[in-house]
């Protein structure tokens, strides 16, 4: 008999769980080495309590009612569920608060390859931190994690999430224009973008800037030469880039175009990447206003790892036939011009173990 | 080092096929062996492969290539349009401005059939290849619909019956004009696009950049 499960989600036997299970002890020995506590939260939550969040793309897509008609949804992440937990258990502590968790999380997606509706994720949360600081301690931890896993080529990607609209509001774009403009760019559309700046009568330098800064990435010379609404921003990026070790510091690629699809990130924003993915493993970044929502406002910062996808680049990577690894491995020249122009180590090339 | 710089670009055949070869030759790509066999589908030595538009997306999304070329219809259909709706998540760098078509909603000659059964019916049926963009214009428009998704020979529908309206791709409109059908209604001008990998948009920025740059400093003419 064959019996259905629900489009999106999977059955995870021994095998695999073994594997997984290897990744996840890793990481938690990492996080917790950090000081990063471990905490379990409810997989349903009041619908009221997720939504004082601006989820944006990640909002809670599965609801339900309960025995007295409230109604429940299913966590779609778990920065929500711990800005909960600190305004209602750690009330009256004193920051800085660390938290790590291993959860599952519900979102409405299509299955595509990595994308299910029930999915693993693996993170921290750093609870009154502020930046620089707090977000250099996060990237710390994300990188050393990703190393116990052994996961060797990845890169993370470091933005700004305030840069394009300060951007914006510089150069007196009109409120209407500014939606338009940011959809085009979260969606990654650029053909898109300068239409809606056309349409929007935007031309000349404003036009030119709004296009080319999001498209800027690559080492720490990206940053120079910024124009001046993005200057509090950078120098930002540039302070922690400054207090990251050197082994972290070269990990970091800067992307002055990225937008992550959640709606609460305020300030730096990374995620990471890895050839042997065609999708970000993961992702994080500051979201100082969101524990203000909750009612106990303090900085904070976090990340989370799809444990699949970090699944999948490591098997990728043990192959050595990723994504984007196969080819560039073959025909040398990628793996030696994009990374030195990346600022970056060579990436491995050819099968590593 | 080769003109694509050592990166995997994703070659829709069919309608966009000469014009991508074309602009691939003008960047100095040896494409003699891409235009001689039409067989092959993996041209390792110049970082080509070749596939139907319509899969370009899956492989550029999948990174089995770094960057591609395919039309805007397909990426209407295919990614999202709004954030927050599914589809292929890829980049779309550059209006690569040839392969012009228009996306049209056409019905047969004479009195509109499809206002005929939305006045009296209240809903219009509709014959397409692109379901999400069809429903997202009738939509858009207010209309009731009901999307018949078919895989050939669209004009066939409305002909036998099965449908009063087509959302079709047309380029010179022949083959409505032979199939007595009339445009009703133009809904967007579909040219080819460049699209990139996520990822490989971040890991390998300096070559897709100097691509970009490459491009763009060919005669106009060459972009459509």
């Amino acid at each position: 008999m064959i019996h259905p499960i629900p489009s999106g989600t999977r059955d995870v036997l021994p095998e695999e769980t073994r594997e997984v299970r290897a990744i996840t002890d890793a990481l938690r020995r990492v996080f917790e080495r950090h000081g990063y506590g471990e905490i379990y939260t409810p997989a349903l939550e009041y619908e009221s309590v997720l939504g004082r969040a601006d989820m944006a793309e990640a909002q809670p897509a599965y609801r339900v009612f309960d025995e007295s008609g409230a109604v429940l949804a299913l966590r779609s992440d778990m920065t929500v569920p711990i800005a909960r937990v600190v305004a209602t258990r750690y009330a009256s502590s004193d920051p800085p608060m660390r938290f790590c968790y291993f959860a599952h999380c519900y979102r409405g997606v299509r299955p595509q390859r990595g994308q299910p509706r029930e999915l693993l994720q693996a993170g921290i949360e750093l609870i009154g931190s502020p930046a620089p600081e707090g977000t250099a301690e996060s990237l710390t931890v994300l990188c050393h994690s990703l190393d116990a896993v052994g996961l060797k080529d990845y890169r993370v990607g470091l933005g700004d999430a305030s840069i394009f609209p300060a951007l914006m509001a510089s150069l007196q774009v009109r409120d209407e224009a500014r939606k338009g403009l940011l959809e085009a760019l979260v969606l990654r559309d650029f053909v898109g973008l300068e239409q809606t700046l056309a349409e929007a009568g935007i031309s000349g330098e404003a036009s030119e800037l709004l296009l080319e800064v999001p498209q800027r990435r690559g080492g720490p010379d990206v940053l120079a030469e910024m124009p001046v609404p993005a200057h509090d921003a950078v120098t930002g990026l540039r302070r922690v880039h400054e207090l990251l070790e050197p082994a972290v510091a070269d990990r970091v690629i800067f992307d002055l175009g990225l937008v992550r699809n959640i709606g609460y990130y305020t300030g730096a924003v990374f995620e990471v990447y890895d050839p042997a993915l065609g999708a970000p493993i993961g992702g994080g970044g500051r979201y100082d206003e969101l524990l203000g929502r909750f009612g106990r406002s303090l900085p904070a910062v976090g990340f989370a790892l799809g444990v699949d996808r970090l699944h999948i680049a490591l098997a990728g990577e043990e192959r050595g036939t990723g994504a984007l690894l196969a080819r560039s491995s073959d025909r040398g020249p990628w793996s030696d011009g994009g990374a030195a122009a990346a600022g970056q180590t060579p990436v491995r090339s050819g099968p590593s173990r | 080092m080769s003109a694509t710089n050592g990166l995997t670009i994703a070659v829709p055949r069919g309608a966009l096929f000469e014009d991508t070869v074309e602009l691939l030759s003008a960047l100095g790509l040896d494409t003699e062996e891409l235009r001689s066999n039409d067989r092959k589908l993996l041209f390792e030595d110049i970082g080509v492969i070749t596939m139907r538009p319509s899969d370009v997306p899956t492989y550029v999304e999948a990174g089995a290539a770094d960057l591609g070329v395919t039309g805007k219809d397909v990426l209407l259909e295919q990614t999202a349009q709004s954030p927050g709706e599914g589809g292929r998540a890829v980049y779309e760098l550059l209006d690569l401005g040839y392969g012009r078509c228009t996306m049209v909603l056409a019905s047969k000659a004479g009195p509109d059939p499809a206002l005929e059964a939305l006045r009296r019916l209240g809903v219009m049926r509709v014959a397409t290849k692109y379901p999400r963009i069809a429903a997202r214009h009738l939509e858009e428009t207010g209309r009731q619909a009901e999307i018949v998704e078919v895989k050939g020979s669209v004009e066939l529908a409305p002909l036998t019956g099965v449908v009063e309206a087509i959302v079709d791709l047309t380029a010179t409109g022949t083959t409505l004009a032979e199939n007595n059908l009339v445009v009703r209604e133009e809904i967007v001008v579909c040219t080819a696009r460049l699209i990139a990998n996520p990822v490989a948009h971040k890991l390998k920025a300096a070559p897709i950049d100097d691509f970009l740059e490459q491009l763009r400093a060919l005669p106009a003419a060459r972009l459509g």
